[in-house]
């Protein structure tokens, strides 16, 4: 017993010991090794689901697609609800012109600064010869690659500047996405009613929160579509906005979607990558409508229905174009239609009755071209018609382009959202 | 101490520690590369347990990551030089028992200033004179940024620790506020490719090769600091007062004066080491420009003892194995983690085998007394 104290105290003293030879940085070492340990276990279940493409592989295919490489840029991991949407699109495309796991290479976690360039001439030098990366900040960094690999294509998500670059290898993709937040909008409206059916809330108090991440056209426009879907149904709703300043900011978005609660918002929307919003919907009771994936798994009770993207088609016309040699638009931008959007499958629990009748009879709206999201009749900007503020003249005039026919022409021009207006019955919170 | 503890129990141990007097620089060695083994072998037990690979292939992977293709290894030389140039400028300052840890500041303000240059300047100047100018106005930078805590040192004799670590994140609130101007496109919250089509104050390419003059200027650098440290009546001021303020007023030293030019000169090389970042790499700027290399720099200096030879030599290390790692991550799907994982495995054994450097091991056979 004694000796086996002995044995204890002197393996006690080499482990400190061995701390003091470390002086200056053992705690940095200490503290490194138990994120090692962190994070080998969550990279074990990132992997068990995740492919393997190797790069050293030049295995040569039997199908016709054989020889081409893509590579891929994303901002973030699995684990993030917008590249994980890309990650859908890509394996769709992969599935619909079967390529084999070592055709793709996937960069996961590629911060918006000058890892991206880096990022972009390794994949591009490992041969592939169509590279796409999913985040705003990276175009300016995709673009110098682009100049340099000018017989490889580039094609940037969210991004405007490929038509004024001057560069035939870049390109620009999103989708209608204010298409699918229409339909969000009209589930979250069609709620409203039910509560104020019910009186849980009068008519006056219908007030929605959004969490928005940037206050840049992409975000303005989703909000705002968002808001007509709504107030198509429930023509008493307000809404308040307020920005978290981040695309993912889990603790962030959950602070502010609080705050806007406490503010007697009685629904939330979001237009930021993670669950934060909706968890605190969850614990707050309050209904929700989420963003890229369905939340009904954190929120079980209160998700209502999420405004997604559906990348696939763009990825399987584009990987397409290149090896039928045939050039890809400069600027993509495809909605409803082609089922490049859609919603996510509707809470049961949650929303009101007779939703998936009134969301069908809109989708089919949308699809025909019957119903335009920016319809110009339902808004005004500081009480006037947007028609009649171009008439004006002055700061609204550079409007004029995208206003005709009675609608806001929204992705037409450049795929990347362009409607910045802040319309009547919104009110922006800054803090 | 310890010792002593140990033998006044009856049981003996099974095994003891003794201070070494000597050892023989050839047996340090061969520890040293005894841990560096010892890692590699760790990391491919991690990895291996993670991505069920054989290790071969992953060291296959770790090596095209670094030095597979021509801009593959150049990029590893460039963060290898990088790293070494700020290790270089820290080392005056350590070696005189000042704790600059605000390195990462220092260099966030040399990438601000020169940033700066870059983006009003870029245009108007020929490259040369831009360059000079990012060079002068970055080191002036730098200096400016270590002149604050070098004079409360020197003067009020306040923790520098504290003072340079905090001023870390004042100049990450500086580049902060600076990117509301600068962001392009607007919204962003990035500053993107300064110039990217003038190419106004970046490197130019010597030979081809973009990143030479990153190599050339930090060669220089190196040399002149290892020169100055070794040979002149300044380094050996530096290294008394580090060693102990009375003897250097004893011997005539002005030691608030020393202090004072000393962390200006380090601050000043991290400040260049900013611009090294921003014109000769990223030709950005933002909150991680420094990216925490202000940091591993530290652990650089002091593992080589302030020997230039051994700087590069570790730096080298530490950048291959970081640079493999991103490529393993995108061929194995791990995410980027998998890097500090390594580093952290490599460091740990690195900075753990000085114990046996310092200390030796013996083992204690049964029939002997215990001598006090």
């Amino acid at each position: 017993m004694k000796k086996l104290f002995a044995m204890l105290l002197s393996a006690a003293m080499v482990v400190s010991l061995c701390a003091c030879g470390g002086a200056d940085t053992a705690t940095e070492a200490t503290s490194e090794t138990a994120a090692v340990e962190e994070t080998a276990e969550a990279t074990e279940e990132a992997t068990a689901e995740a492919t393997e493409p190797a790069e050293t592989a030049e295995a040569v295919d039997a199908a016709g697609a054989a020889d081409i490489k893509v590579g891929v840029i994303y901002i973030g991991d699995e684990n993030e609800g917008y590249t994980e949407a890309h990650m859908k699109g890509i394996d769709a495309m992969q599935a619909a012109l079967g390529l084999s796991e070592d055709q793709v290479i996937e960069k996961t976690g590629i911060p918006e600064d000058e890892s991206c360039y880096d990022a972009a001439v390794d994949l591009a030098e490992q041969g592939c010869s169509i590279i796409f990366s999913n985040s705003f900040g990276h175009e300016s960094y995709i673009m110098q690659a682009a100049t340099e690999y000018p017989e490889v294509q580039f094609c940037h998500a969210t991004g405007y500047q490929a038509a004024g670059s001057g560069l035939a290898n870049m390109h620009n993709y999103f989708t209608a996405v204010y298409e699918s937040r229409y339909v969000s909008g009209v589930v979250a409206g069609l709620k409203l009613n039910e509560m104020i059916e019910a009186g849980t809330i009068t008519a006056d108090q219908a007030k929605l929160g959004y969490v928005g991440a940037f206050p840049y056209a992409e975000v303005v426009s989703g909000y705002t579509s968002f808001f007509l879907g709504v107030r198509s149904v429930c023509p008493t709703a307000t809404m308040e906005v307020q920005y978290t300043n981040s695309w993912a900011d889990m603790s962030g978005e959950a602070e502010v979607a609080a705050s806007l609660i406490a503010d007697d918002c009685v629904l939330i929307s979001q237009h930021a990558d993670t669950t934060g919003a909706p968890s605190t919907c969850q614990t707050s009771g309050v209904p929700c409508v989420g963003y890229n994936v369905s939340m009904i798994s954190v929120a079980p009770d209160t998700a209502l229905t999420s405004a997604s993207i559906n990348w696939g088609p763009y990825y399987t016309y584009a990987v397409e174009s290149v090896i039928n040699g045939t050039a890809i638009d400069t600027d993509w931008c495809k909605g409803y239609a082609e089922g490049a959007d859609c919603i996510t499958e509707l809470n049961e629990k949650a929303i009101a009755a007779g939703t998936a009748e009134k969301v069908a009879e809109v989708e089919a709206a949308i699809k025909d071209g019957s119903l335009k999201v920016f319809d110009t009749t339902t808004f005004t900007v500081n009480g006037s018609s947007i028609e009649d503020l171009i008439a004006e003249g002055g700061d609204y005039a550079k409007y004029a382009d995208y206003v005709s026919d009675g609608y806001f022409h929204e992705s037409e021009l450049a795929s990347a959202p362009a409607f910045d207006l802040r319309i009547d019955g919104i009110t922006e919170l800054t803090n | 101490m310890l010792s002593r503890e140990m033998t006044k129990q009856k049981k003996e141990p099974l095994f003891q520690m003794v201070k070494r007097d000597y050892i023989a620089p050839s047996k340090a060695l061969l520890i040293r590369f005894a841990a560096v083994a010892l890692a590699l072998v760790v990391c491919a037990l991690v990895i291996i347990a993670i991505t069920k690979q054989n290790p071969v292939e992953v060291y296959g992977g770790i090596i095209s990551g670094a030095i597979g293709t021509k801009r593959r290894a150049w990029v590893t030389v460039r963060e290898t030089v990088l790293l070494l140039l700020i290790a270089v400028g820290l080392t005056p300052a350590f070696k005189m028992k000042f704790w600059n840890i605000g390195a990462e500041g220092q260099i966030l303000i040399g990438g601000t200033c020169s940033a700066a240059i870059m983006i009003y300047l870029g245009d108007k100047l020929p490259n040369a004179l831009l360059l000079v100018m990012i060079f002068i106005v970055s080191i002036l930078a730098g200096m400016v940024w270590s002149l604050l805590p070098a004079v409360f040192k020197a003067k009020y004799n306040t923790n520098e620790t504290l003072f340079t670590l905090m001023l870390n994140y004042v100049a990450m609130q500086i580049v902060t506020f600076c990117i509301v101007f600068w962001e392009n496109p607007s919204g962003s919250n990035t500053v993107g490719v300064i110039n990217s089509k003038s190419k106004g104050g970046w490197f130019p390419s010597i030979g081809g090769s973009q990143y030479v003059l990153n190599v050339i200027i930090v060669l220089v650098v190196t040399i002149l600091i290892s020169v100055y440290m070794n040979y002149s009546k300044q380094g050996y001021e530096l290294a008394v007062v580090g060693e102990s303020q009375n003897t250097a007023r004893y011997a005539g030293i002005n030691v608030k004066k020393v202090i004072i030019r000393t962390v200006l000169l380090s601050g000043g090389i991290c400040g260049l080491a900013g611009a090294v970042v921003v014109s000769g790499g990223s030709h950005t700027i933002s909150t991680s420009t420094a990216g925490g290399r202000g940091f591993t720099a530290i652990i650089v200096a002091w593992m080589a003892k302030f020997n230039p030879i051994a700087m590069v030599v570790i730096s080298l290390l530490l950048v291959f194995m970081q640079q493999g790692a991103i490529q393993i991550a995108s061929q194995f799907s791990l995410n980027e983690n998998a890097s500090d994982i390594i580093t952290g495995i490599l460091l740990f054994f690195l900075i753990g085998c000085e114990f046996f450097i310092h200390y030796q091991i013996k083992l204690h056979k049964k029939s002997k007394e215990v001598q006090s």
